[in-house]
């Protein structure tokens, strides 16, 4: 399994049990009467769970199983999909801390790290997409 | 892999794309308020994302990887698989768009039809490929 993959599938395992930490803190409040303020943390919640969890598990086995490139690059280009690595998970974790702060506090600041993450996420899908195509192809 | 595979794959990469993006506009809208229309393509941002590319991208690799029959020549039933693409895609999109081109509800009933048609056809498909490998 490449280095990338495994990095990949062990971020994304953490993000997993990340991602229903925030669930249980989400019916804790239905349940408890918690700060309605949680509420914020519904679209973080799902997001770490199907981009967080379920992309990038599917990312690291893209990367990992699907056909070969080349003889000399068969992964297609690894730089590139580090890239993606890194652009996916600060623009998941940004999302995470700034959509819950931006709502509570509407300071700029936060709508900056907001707009940032955004970015950083679709750039990610983008590079995810380009550097995959090319192995999506007939025997 | 085959034909169908690449057509699912490269499909389901499309709708993660335009999904993506969808989702990019949308967040940026909630951070700087440019244009509330933009919420409009939400409907189409979960579609997309969920069926157009997950459920697709799952329905690919499983046409590509499920055991194959007589020696590993043939794939069994491949017009029900077909058959799935097509319904998928465009349930796909009449369920994803149908609210954002402010059409009738009964298009997005149409849209999830078809998506339950595509699964049916699907497991049609992929039902007699499920077993043990041969000894």
């Amino acid at each position: 399994m490449p280095t990338l993959t495994r990095w990949l599938i062990k971020t994304a395992l953490v993000y997993f049990v990340a991602s229903l930490l925030i669930g249980v803190l989400l019916a804790a409040r239905d349940a408890f009467g918690l700060s309605p303020a949680l509420a914020a943390l519904m679209p973080v919640y799902f997001h770490l769970l199907m981009v967080g969890w379920v992309t990038q598990l599917i990312f690291g086995v893209a990367f990992w199983m699907f056909p070969r490139y080349s003889k000399e690059m068969p992964r297609g280009r690894e730089g590139l999909a580090w890239a993606m690595y890194a652009s996916l998970n600060a623009g998941l974790l940004l999302r995470a801390l700034s959509e819950p702060m931006h709502a509570a506090t509407t300071a700029p600041f936060w709508a900056g790290v907001l707009v940032v993450s955004a970015l950083l996420k679709w750039s990610a899908g983008l590079m995810f997409v380009a550097n995959m195509w090319k192995r999506i192809r007939e025997k | 892999m085959p034909r169908l595979s690449v057509l699912l794959i490269r499909t389901a990469l499309v709708y993660f794309a335009v999904g993506f993006t969808l989702g990019c506009l949308m967040l940026v809208e909630k951070a700087v308020r440019i244009d509330p229309v933009l919420w409009r393509f939400f409907d189409a941002h979960v579609e997309f994302l969920l069926v157009g590319w997950t459920v697709q991208l799952a329905m690919g690799v499983a046409f590509w990887m499920l055991p194959r029959f007589e020696g590993g020549t043939s794939r069994g039933n491949e017009p029900a698989a077909w058959t799935a693409f097509f319904l998928v895609n465009a349930g796909v999109l009449l369920a994803g768009l149908g609210s954002f081109l402010g059409l009738p509800q009964a298009v997005s009933l149409v849209g999830r039809l078809c998506e339950a048609g595509a699964a049916l056809a699907f497991a049609v498909h992929a039902w007699p490929r499920i077993r043990p490998s041969p000894a």
